[in-house]
């Protein structure tokens, strides 16, 4: 499942992360790898951007970025 | 994997960083504690770290040297530097930009690795790293921590916000956290004054036994490709060589190139990758999270789940699909309304104590040009531009509050859909919101916007947003020319929805011009927006009475110097030349006429202006001026104020006050401009469409130097800062036009 249609406020594990460029690296530097365990919390009032919980911190994301990483349920 | 277990300190592994002491033979610097005096050797600590992990904090608190802390990723954009205080050592402490990683994905972050490597000119290489590492958040820190073994340098941990950790129900094992990285971690909680003492002692003795790094082991194809390059180029250490190598097309491998590495060697050491086929930027990653997850077995133990609630349930609410933009304009809203009304009570008290100064000189000085250079120039010209410091104290202390409580990056992630229609991102937002307090270091806090394009473009548009040197004049015309009238009960009055549109005015201007500027000379694709939302916490008062007081303090310099002395020169012209015989004629006149000792005195500072050698600039320049309703006086004080905006208030002063003897002071300005009138007539000057045309002139314009020369510096180009003076000059001309005419037209 895409990250983007996940459920919110349900624990998922990071399944694939398809690697693009600089940004790519910047995602999965930030611990967003397979086998991490995130939370979408909310969408930004205008729909985008995604705002995740990731292990210990919370950071936001967009949609499109955020179509470069599989989850599934934990 | 296993991680290798601590060795017992071995003798010999121990670096030496200071000389032993000629006395005691202990390794110190300065005065030893057996009082010999050893050689003297300073040793540089760089402190790096991820952004939010209170970094600068703790520089702060270890230096005691003020300098920027906000609760928002990346505010530190330049290095700052203080020794440490308290230490036995002679220690300097640099304080480098917050990084996620030394991949860097922006120029910022090409800081942090170049000052490691020893590569910045003028700078010798640091002789320790301090991580700083945030306790609450071990996983992600920790990735940065292992790039930072790579460099050789001797690391030292400081394990911070510990309190924080706690209140999550995190506990750190931190004897077994440093065995396992091989290094020395100390505790500190950098908010806390009575954690500092211990930290330093603790720092001392780590200083005393520093040991080579361990770093994180990668898989043996990244490890023997880097060797290699290393191996060809001689002057890569262990991370440069990695990140040239698997950071394809990133900054390191740009300055390689530029540096003269050879695009052959580089495409050798990349084939065994693809030998192998191995991606190596995410083995690389994974290799270090495994190592990361090795270290950290058994380290943290959770008692419960999860971080602080209430900042979570924060975030319901303020970044409510509704509510959260609501909340939004009705912060933007108290921003400026305090902006205008809270200053009012100090304002006055300025102002009265100016008006008291300059009629004490004008009573104790005998008339002449002494006198007027004092009164007039002096006195009225930095007490008019003085009387603004509150205003610009409040803007700067309400960012920084904004900034430190965590709000501000919320503020970005709501309002990143918005900036993706002009081509920028929500990160955008901050250097652009921070321009409203001043467009210099809203330029240099572009520097986090990873993406080039993005980032010039956040820079063009910049200095439409009305910086708190723009605020003098829209008080001055608003406060004259606008009345009172208030709205919901109170509420909000007519003058403050005025000002609001004259923000209003930049912001609707910047948008199309960002849009052009993405679709034509910086088009390319949208990067992405990974930001990170740190937790809600009450702002530190001492934050944002600093970001205040540096904020005033900036200003102040500005009005004290460059202001100052453009400020008489402007004095000069409308005084010089002081034609005595011309005089005479008017006194003539006057006589004749048989004129009261006022309208003598009026006639008088009227022949004055019109002779002098700026009022004949200005008559010069006056046919260009009459289409935005404006005489020649208010087009000497703009063109006076071209170096730097404040000035339109100090000249405006100067030239209706001339001769007046008042001692300058907002109240005294507003009533002169009230009363003035287009010379030799009864039609008063300063209507309601002059008041907006000049207003509006001024929003739009590029009338500060520095600015432009951080835009030059910052972009590294001439034409730029030079297209952007002239483009904003010409638009805020016409538009000045265009408001003056449509205001008539509506019977203003």
């Amino acid at each position: 499942m895409g990250l983007v249609h996940a459920p919110r406020e349900k624990a998922l594990r990071v399944t694939c992360v398809r690697n693009s460029g600089a940004f790519g690296r910047r995602l999965m530097e930030m611990g967003l790898i397979e086998g991490a365990v995130l939370a979408v919390l909310r969408r930004a009032p205008l729909g985008d951007p995604l705002h995740i919980r990731l292990g210990d911190y919370e950071l936001s994301l967009r949609s499109r970025e955020a179509e470069l990483i599989d989850v599934s349920p934990l | 994997m296993t991680v290798p277990t601590g060795r017992s300190p071995d003798p010999q592994s121990i670096l030496s960083l200071f000389d032993p002491c000629t006395g005691c033979g202990e390794r110190a610097t300065g005065v030893c504690c057996c009082a010999a005096t050893t050689a003297c050797k300073t040793a540089t600590i760089a402190l790096v770290g991820n952004p939010n992990t209170g970094k600068t904090v703790l520089f702060n608190a270890l230096t005691g040297f003020r300098r920027k802390v906000a609760n928002y990723p990346g505010v530190t954009v330049d290095i700052g530097e203080a020794p440490i205080r308290g230490s036995r050592h002679d220690l300097e402490l640099l304080d480098l930009p917050g990084t996620y990683s030394l991949a860097a994905a922006s120029p910022d972050e090409m800081v942090v690795c170049n000052v490691l490597s020893g590569r910045v000119s003028g700078r010798s290489r640091p002789d320790v790293i301090l991580a700083v590492v945030d306790a609450s958040n071990l996983r992600r820190n920790l990735y940065l921590l292992s790039q930072l073994l790579d460099f050789g340098l001797p690391v030292v941990v400081a394990l911070n916000m510990l309190d924080v950790a706690r209140a999550r129900g995190l506990e750190i094992d931190i004897a077994r956290l440093a065995e396992r990285l091989g290094v020395r971690v100390i505790p500190v909680i950098a908010t806390d004054k009575r954690t500092l003492p211990p930290f330093i002692a603790a720092l001392d003795a780590a200083l005393a036994e520093l040991r080579p790094p361990r770093p994180a082991p990668l898989p043996s194809v990244i490890e023997q490709s880097a060797a290699q390059l290393a191996a060809s180029n001689g002057q890569l250490s262990r991370c440069e060589s990695l990140r040239v190598l698997l950071d394809n097309e990133g900054y390191a491998e740009r300055e390689f190139l530029a540096h003269g590495g050879l695009a052959a060697e580089l495409a050798a050491a990349r084939r065994l990758l693809e030998t192998a086929q191995i991606d190596g930027t995410a083995a690389e990653i994974r290799a270090r999270y495994a190592w990361i997850d090795n270290v950290l077995e058994g380290v943290v133990a959770r008692s419960q789940h999860g971080r602080s609630t209430w900042s979570s349930r924060l975030d319901r609410v303020l970044t409510h699909k509704l509510g959260g933009f609501a909340l939004l304009l009705i912060v933007l809203c108290l921003v400026f309304q305090s902006i205008f009304y809270a200053a009012r009570p100090l304002m006055g008290a300025i102002e009265a104590l100016f008006e008291l100064v300059g009629a004490q000189a004008t009573q104790l000085l005998p008339e002449g040009v002494f006198r007027s250079l004092l009164v007039d120039g002096v006195i009225g010209g930095v007490g008019s531009v003085l009387v603004f410091l509150p205003q610009v104290m409040i803007l700067f202390a309400l960012i920084a509050l904004l900034e430190d409580c965590g709000y501000m990056a919320r503020a970005a992630f709501m309002v990143d859909r918005l900036m993706r229609g002009m081509g920028l991102s929500g990160l955008s937002f901050i250097p652009l919101l921070s321009s409203f307090a001043c467009a210099v270091p809203a330029i240099m806090s572009t520097r986090t916007i990873a993406d080039r394009r993005e980032r010039c473009v956040t820079m063009l548009v910049i200095p439409f947003m009305s910086c708190s040197a723009r605020l003098p004049v829209y008080l001055v015309m608003v406060g004259a020319l606008v009345p009172d009238i208030n709205y919901f009960g109170g509420l909000i009055g007519l003058p403050a929805l005025v000002m609001l549109a004259m923000y209003l005015v930049g912001i609707v201007v910047a948008i199309p011009t960002a849009w052009l500027l993405r679709k034509t000379a910086f088009a390319g694709p949208t990067s992405g927006f990974l930001l990170e939302l740190p937790s809600y916490k009450l702002p530190r008062p001492g934050t944002v009475l600093q970001r205040a007081y540096s904020g005033g303090r900036s200003f102040l310099v500005r009005a004290g110097s460059i202001i100052l002395v453009l400020n008489l020169v402007v004095w000069a012209l409308a005084y010089f030349p002081h034609d005595a015989a011309a005089r005479s004629v008017v006194e003539q006149q006057a006589q004749a006429a048989d004129w009261g000792p006022e309208r003598l005195r009026a006639e008088l500072d009227a022949q004055q202006l019109r002779d002098s050698y700026l009022g004949r600039l200005g008559q010069g320049i006056e046919p260009v001026l009459r289409p935005l309703g404006w005489d020649w006086r208010i087009g000497v004080s703009v063109l006076a104020s071209f170096p730097a905006r404040e000035m339109v208030v100090a000249t405006l002063g100067t030239l209706f006050n001339l001769g007046e003897s008042s001692g300058g002071g907002a109240e005294s300005l507003h009533q002169a401009l009230q009363s003035a009138t287009w010379i030799g007539t009864d039609q008063r000057l300063f209507t309601l469409p002059v008041a907006l045309s000049i207003m509006v002139f001024f929003a739009l314009c590029a009338q500060c130097g520095s600015t432009l020369i951080m835009i030059g510096r910052e972009m590294r180009s001439i034409a730029w800062p030079a297209a952007s003076f002239f483009g904003m000059t010409i638009l805020a001309y016409f538009a000045a036009w265009g408001t003056y005419a449509a205001a008539q037209a509506a019977g203003l």
